[in-house]
């Protein structure tokens, strides 16, 4: 464990320094509540940009069910806060009912990555989206949770520390998947899953780790979501929102961190910027992606990723001034 | 029995509006296995484009249908050209956000262009027959004629042309099709000129069937038509046409007979139930591609 | 460009310095330094579902903006400000009008902001005016959780409308139904994915059923759906006297004509929703002819303060104004007087005003604000579709 944190003591210094930085931020007065809403609005969309990314980009599947992720941890979170445990202290509630969210989630995940056993491509692409088209329409019909008018009076317990602390969290764990055993075996299915599985990868428990993975962080997100704007209903989760997250992913760059959070943050402050514009907005963004995509298929930061995220080899100790960076990465 | 019979007409119409539409769909598939997300929005432009034209040029129904119908096929040919064509190479993928980054582009900027609901202009004398206490009007006897018309004239074009032929050959082997000296890129343009089209047409009938148009009902009828093509096996014409009254029927009879909420639930339901049993849909076959 | 040999960096760091500069933009609008103004900030439905609405709103608003700009300005404590007006557009969607509240009142820092009319919006919007102290008036939403505190059932703090409630319009057009249409039995269709249908058909039912009539048919559609012959065929089998339908100036017509088409006979009865002269365009079919709604003001029946405003608006925009327009005429006179009486550039002195007044005699009528309460007592006019225009049938006191 020491070794660990020797290793990474400068990675974990910085996060830790940003932990703090968005903690104490809001209390200055430097950034106002809306550039906070706008910060937080970043982090979230990151999250969620980095967890399709894993089954999109590194995995190479063609997932438009992540809006249905988000939406069950939204709700489940929601219902923790607002029906279950109105009254509990929130600095325990809160990260309870994210990691419920998330958990809630992760469990519908598992169904759609038994799914992907047999079917790939687009048939995998038409299941994500009848799961979502499921989802959503399943939450229209519970009067529980308030129907197809949704749920009112979500306290407003998303914070800039917290959104800061989930995505780094987020990213930290997809990051060291990535570049792990599993990772591989990840990349592997997505070049080629018959040659993967002749060399020994276990396919099933790749696509179940990637799809579970995904689907925790969705929900995450989604909870996160659901604490910032006070008020979900079914219909914020439906085509337009997966479509969205698609254009983060493939605008920042597929199987990319740092593409993650460019795509992540392009669009959303984007959005935001382009206000004046009204309607012409969702035609400028759209267009960027069309010229992006003739151009540069994968993205911005497609397939890449900066030096510093990547692993060092290092089985001896390693010397002070020379990083390796190895190349893991997809064609070109 | 006459209220099921009366809710069967209900399912007829919304079926033949959506086959039109799933048609093209497959039809774009079929050539190039890639999902054309831009075809929903085509469809709408079929309805913005006929109520462009009866503004400028008062002409009857027929008409209007055959300059719609070049219209689209015009702008379905154009886009094929200039966002699909250039990313044949690359990954699949890209292909498919191009589309819906296309769609999203001419969906928006219709709604820049018009952000009101407009009302279709009336170019048929809509009459009302009994028929046994079942009401059908003359507009659902033209939707539905004119649609059965269209797919079986495509029916012909695909088994019993050489121009079928061809797209048919392109569906099973594209690059060996070109060595052959059948001139791919053409067929391919064509065919994506006449599932436009019949978009198109489809557009030109919904706004006739529902006359108040807006520049969002090409997302939702789109994707339901997109469903309807994938039950029905997607890359297969009868199976688009198969699944369309399927989706029709399922929900109109939900709607029928619960709230209408659950309709969307249990359509979807039922596609996932079958792509879990039959994971290329109804008529599909498992095509033959390197994974 | 590979791996061993990536693009320039300059080339490399576009995008970043993009966003960067695009953040640093919203940063520096909101360092603007404060000129001298009123803020009132208009949360708007100028595109999506109903933007005829948004585009009275707007209009009406920048309407009063100019009249009193041109005086000099509102008076608060001793000089006269001018109105700054910041319109944002929420699509008619709950979470874009959250967020278009959110920038209105921290990014903009408006003083009040006026809207948004469908109540769908509001009820979010609401939200997000009483945790950021915000005071906020909706000139068109009648559902009830608006002004409402979903917790614990009393009304908001922040949050007022220049309308009645659904409670108050749906008794009185059950009662219209029954005593002036004669109706015993009726069918509803109403759109349970939004706030407003769904509230006043159940409002409508228990007070239907309270004056001795009886609903045979409660139809659902959801927002978007185009085709209702399903559940028009289903209430066809019941034979209703009269079919309420609350649905927006949009749907009205689409559901009109299927239902004529299927030959039902039977006249309709519109909520507020109907209000927008847009209703009578859609209507190719004149379906709607005959059919009666509630509003809240008419044109007809006007008083001169409001013929002074019906003059201003034709002048200024070409066409009479709808209630949606004098409602928000209504909000914005009540904002800057509530600013005025304040004194202050301050939004818990403007809140506080705001919840001090008990009357306001505007162009929509007689308003009174009782004790504590954050929704207006006033009278509302039946209308009826007839000859391609509306006309005004009855007035209701409350």
């Amino acid at each position: 464990m020491m070794d660990g944190i020797k290793k990474h003591f400068i990675p974990l210094t910085l996060l830790l320094l940003g932990l703090v930085v968005s903690a104490v931020l809001p209390s200055t007065g430097l950034v106002n509540d809306y550039l906070q809403f706008v910060l937080i609005s970043v982090a979230i969309n990151a999250i969620l940009c980095v967890s399709l990314n894993l089954v999109n980009g590194w995995m190479g599947e063609f997932s438009v069910g992540h809006a249905g992720f988000m939406a069950l941890g939204a709700y489940a979170s929601a219902i923790l806060t607002v029906k279950l445990f109105p009254t509990a202290p929130t600095v325990l509630l809160f990260p309870a009912a994210v990691l419920i969210g998330g958990c809630a989630a992760g469990l519908a995940g598992i169904p759609v990555g038994i799914l992907s056993f047999k079917t790939r491509g687009d048939y995998l692409a038409i299941i994500t989206l009848a799961f979502l088209m499921i989802v959503k329409s399943g939450l229209e019909n519970i009067p529980y949770t308030g129907g197809p008018r949704g749920m009112l009076g979500i306290p407003r317990l998303t914070t800039l520390a917290w959104a800061y602390f989930w995505c780094a969290v987020a990213f930290w764990v997809i990051r060291n998947l990535v570049y792990s055993k599993y990772g591989r075996g990840i990349a592997a299915i997505r070049e080629d899953e018959i040659a993967a599985e002749a060399m020994g990868v276990n396919t099933r428990t790749a696509k179940l780790v990637a799809f579970v993975t995904s689907s925790f962080f969705a929900g995450v997100a989604g909870a996160l979501f659901a604490h910032q704007l006070q008020f979900i209903n079914p219909s914020s989760f439906d085509i337009l929102k997966s479509t969205e997250i698609l254009v983060m992913v493939y605008l920042g760059g597929v199987a990319s961190l740092g593409g993650s959070l460019l795509g992540a943050g392009a669009v959303t402050i984007l959005t935001q910027c382009l206000q004046p514009l009204g309607t012409w907005r969702m035609v400028v963004l759209p267009a960027i992606l069309v010229v992006l995509m003739l151009y540069r298929p994968s993205g911005i930061m497609g397939y890449r990723d900066w030096a510093w995220l990547k692993p060092f080899f290092s089985p001896t100790p390693r010397s002070k001034k020379k990083k390796e960076s190895n190349t893991t990465e997809g064609p070109q | 029995m006459k209220y099921l019979a009366q809710q069967a007409i209900n399912a007829l119409q919304l079926g033949s509006i959506y086959a039109l539409i799933a048609l093209g769909y497959s039809m774009v598939y079929g050539v190039l296995t890639m999902i054309n997300f831009a075809h929903g929005d085509v469809f709408m432009l079929g309805a913005f484009f006929c109520l462009l034209l009866v503004a400028l040029v008062p002409v009857p129904f027929w008409l209007a249908l055959i300059v719609v119908m070049a219209a689209t096929a015009l702008l379905g040919t154009l886009i094929e050209r200039f966002a699909y064509r250039p990313l044949r190479k690359a990954p699949r993928v890209s292909a498919i956000i191009t589309a819906l980054g296309c769609g999203l582009v001419i969906q928006n900027t219709t709604l820049g262009i018009s952000p009101y609901a407009r009302p279709m202009p009336r170019l048929l004398e809509n009459a009302t027959y009994q028929l046994g206490g079942i009401t059908i009007t003359m507009l659902q006897i033209v939707i539905i004629g004119v649609s059965l018309g269209l797919m079986l004239a495509l029916d012909f074009l695909i088994r019993k042309t050489s121009f079928g032929m061809a797209m048919r050959a392109i569906a099973s082997d594209r690059a060996m099709v070109s060595l052959l000296g059948i001139p791919a890129n053409e067929i391919i343009a064509i065919t994506f000129a006449i599932g436009a089209a019949l978009g198109g047409a489809a557009g030109l009938l919904y706004g006739m069937a529902y006359p108040v148009i807006s520049a969002s009902m090409g997302i939702t009828v789109g994707w339901k038509a997109f469903v309807a093509a994938v039950i029905g096996g997607i890359g297969n014409m009868r199976g688009a046409v198969l699944g369309a009254f399927i989706l029709g029927s399922v929900e109109v009879m939900t709607v029928a007979v619960l709230p209408s909420t659950y309709r969307d639930l249990i359509s979807y339901s039922l596609l996932l139930l079958i792509l879990v049993f039959k994971p290329h849909g109804l008529l599909g076959k498992p095509a033959l591609h390197k994974a | 460009m590979s791996f061993t040999n990536p693009a320039p960096f300059a080339l490399r760091s576009i995008p970043f310095a993009i966003v960067a500069l695009a953040f640093g933009s919203l940063l520096a609008t909101s360092c603007q330094p404060a000129k001298p103004s009123v803020k009132i900030g208009i949360n708007a439905e100028l595109t999506g579902e109903m933007p005829a609405v948004g585009a009275s709103c707007k209009q009406a608003a920048e309407l009063f903006a100019e009249q009193v700009n041109k005086d000099g300005g509102i008076m608060v404590g001793g000089s006269k400000l001018p109105i700054e007006l910041s319109v944002i557009d929420n699509s008619c969607k709950a979470d874009q009008s959250a967020a278009a509240a959110q920038r209105l009142i921290s990014q903009n820092r408006v003083l009040v902001m006026v809207g948004p009319d469908a109540s769908s919006c509001a009820i979010p919007a609401g939200e997000l005016a009483e945790s950021l102290g915000c005071l906020m008036i909706s000139p068109w939403s009648t559902n009830p959780k608006t002004t409402q505190d979903t917790q614990t059932g009393k009304p908001k703090k922040n949050v007022f409308r220049a309308c009645f409630t659904d409670r108050f319009e749906s008794p009185v057009l059950a009662a219209f139904a029954t005593k002036n249409l004669h109706a015993k039995t009726a069918a509803v269709l109403y759109d349970v994915t939004s706030e407003a249908p769904t509230s006043q058909s159940a409002l409508f039912k228990e007070a239907f059923e309270k004056a001795g009539g009886k609903v045979v048919s409660m139809e659902t559609y959801s927002t978007g759906d185009r085709d209702f012959a399903a559940q028009l065929t289903k209430i066809r089998e019941s034979a209703p006297d009269i079919i309420y339908l609350p649905a927006p100036y949009n749907d009205t017509p689409l559901i009109a004509a299927q239902a004529r088409q299927l030959g039902i006979k039977a006249p309709f009865l519109g909520s507020d929703a109907w209000s927008s002269p847009d209703i009578i365009k859609l209507d190719t079919g004149k379906n709607l002819e005959g059919s009666y709604f509630c509003n809240h003001y008419s044109t007809e029946a006007a008083t001169p303060k409001a013929k002074q405003f019906i003059a201003d608006y034709t002048a200024r925009y070409g066409n009479a104004p709808d209630d949606v327009a004098a409602l928000t005429y209504d909000a914005m006179v009540l904002a800057s007087k509530s600013i005025s009486s304040a004194g202050k550039v301050d939004r818990t002195a403007v809140r506080n005003a705001m919840a001090a007044t008990r009357t306001f005699d505007g162009v929509t009528g007689h308003f009174v604000y009782p004790e504590g309460a954050r929704d207006p007592e006033k009278s509302a006019v039946i209308m009826q579709i007839k000859d391609g225009t509306f006309h005004w049938v009855s007035t209701v006191e409350p």
